[in-house]
């Protein structure tokens, strides 16, 4: 039995495996229809999310699965001080799979040595999320056709942005890849996960605080949110939250096939007016993401179609 | 001054200059009925001064403690007051209950009867790292 907790916890190949699925999944759907016909999905969401839930939701359902669960820790046990273990070993004789989002990082890992199910992490307070980068790898593929050789930009939030860390580690196994880290002085991405995965690898990088002046030379540019949430100081939040507004005209530098992608949601670091914009696949991205986690479901399940 | 010689136990040889009392402490030493020798600042060629303790029992000890606190140490076991085993003691890959997560994000802040584990992840720097959420050691 396996779990999901962090994405090195997969291997390239077993990526490129999953990515394979899901491209069979959004070929074939109907082949896909009763593959988890009597299993069940448990999505214990001890924070609120609308994207992943529903996208763990959806995908289970479009397997022929069914779903329980909870989606705030105020409806479950947790809010009179049940601990994860014991919660995931209830749990684990009510489903055959668990989906879990919990703020405490690691809670999805202490729920992995307590479960007889497999656990997918789906997002631990600013730590994991590999259902998202998973997404993230297979909107790349789609989109640009291969990961080798792409230069990448962050833009934004660089150091509390967990989807960012995750797909600098997974892209950082690919040869050949640049990466362009835009982002305040404040914000920028902590040492270790630049030293560790790109300066180690000895992949090259940049590191600005003007998208501007790197606009023409990337193939995709992830932007992210500056979490409000994250912060202690509201004042200071306010003012990096505007640092990096992605317009129209800010997109008239940048090459005719770069994507712009986004784990969403937006607050207003992307005008709405950049949506008709071909090149913008962050709803794209969005609806990849119910594709590669049926292609996840089924492989943690070991259900071969 | 005459310290007797251990008939079976062990010698923590090579301790840092300062460090014996530290180590001393996270071993709970005190509470041993043996004979317990702790030498301090002995003349070291290699060292210059250095730290030994002798512990006059075979009593299990935490190799990973000694290993954390002074990852140059030599632990020497001794049988019959013979030297049967030298073991030249490196960095250990994980420390279980040693060291505690500062990160107030972590599950191990709230979760109870949980375990603090932290794994080496740089073993030029004796870098470790919690294994739930990935926060370095202080």
């Amino acid at each position: 039995m396996r779990s999901l907790i962090g994405i090195l916890d997969l291997s390239v190949e077993e990526i490129d495996e999953l990515i394979a699925v899901a491209d069979d999944i959004i070929a074939n759907p109907a082949k896909y229809r009763e593959a988890c016909k009597y299993k069940t999905l448990a999505t214990l969401f001890f924070e609120p999310s609308t994207r992943t839930r529903l996208s763990f939701e959806s995908a289970m359902l479009s397997l022929g699965g069914n779903v329980l669960g909870f989606s705030d820790s105020n409806s479950s046990s947790a809010k009179k001080g049940e601990s994860v273990a014991d919660t995931v070993s209830v749990v684990s004789g009510y489903a055959d799979i668990i989906a879990m989002r919990h703020p405490k990082e690691g809670a999805p890992l202490v729920a992995s040595m307590h479960s007889l199910i497999p656990i997918i992490n789906a997002g631990d307070g600013g730590h994991f999320h590999p259902s998202q980068t998973l997404t993230d790898l297979l909107t790349i593929r789609h989109e640009k056709g291969k990961f080798e050789g792409l230069t990448v930009g962050f833009c934004g939030d660089l150091k509390f942005g967990r989807t960012v860390h995750s797909l600098i580690e997974a892209m950082s196994r690919y040869p050949d890849v640049k990466f362009v880290l835009i982002s305040p002085d404040e914000l920028k991405l902590p040492d270790f996960v630049r030293k560790n995965f790109i300066e180690d690898k000895g992949l090259e990088y940049q590191q600005v605080s003007s998208l501007d002046e790197v606009m023409p030379q990337l193939d995709i540019l992830y932007m992210t949110r500056v979490q409000g949430e994250r912060f202690f100081n509201e004042e200071e939040y306010l003012r990096l939250r505007d640092t990096y507004i992605l317009t129209p005209e800010k997109m008239k530098n940048a090459k005719d096939d770069m994507i712009v992608m986004h784990p969403l949601p937006r607050v207003n670091e992307i005008d709405t007016r950049l949506d008709e914009d071909p090149r913008a696949c962050y709803f794209r991205q969005a609806h990849y993401g119910k594709f590669i986690r049926m292609a996840l479901i089924l492989k943690l399940l070991e259900i071969q179609v | 001054m005459r310290i007797d010689s251990i008939k079976n136990g062990i010698v923590i040889d090579h301790i840092p200059a300062g460090k014996a009392m530290q180590l001393y402490n996270m071993l709970g030493l005190d509470a041993l009925e043996c004979p317990v020798a702790v030498l301090k600042n002995v003349y070291s060629s290699k060292l210059g001064k250095k730290d030994i303790i002798k512990i006059d029992s075979t009593m299990e000890f935490d190799m990973d403690l000694i290993s954390f606190v002074c990852p140059k140490a030599t632990v020497c076991i001794i049988r019959d007051e013979k030297v049967v085993e030298k073991k030249q003691i490196s960095l250990p890959q994980t420390l279980t209950d040693i060291l505690t997560c500062k990160n107030p994000r972590c599950i191990t802040t709230t979760e109870q009867g949980i375990h603090q584990i932290f794994r080496l992840t740089s073993p030029e720097i004796g870098e470790y790292r919690c294994i739930y959420c990935d926060t370095q050691a202080k």
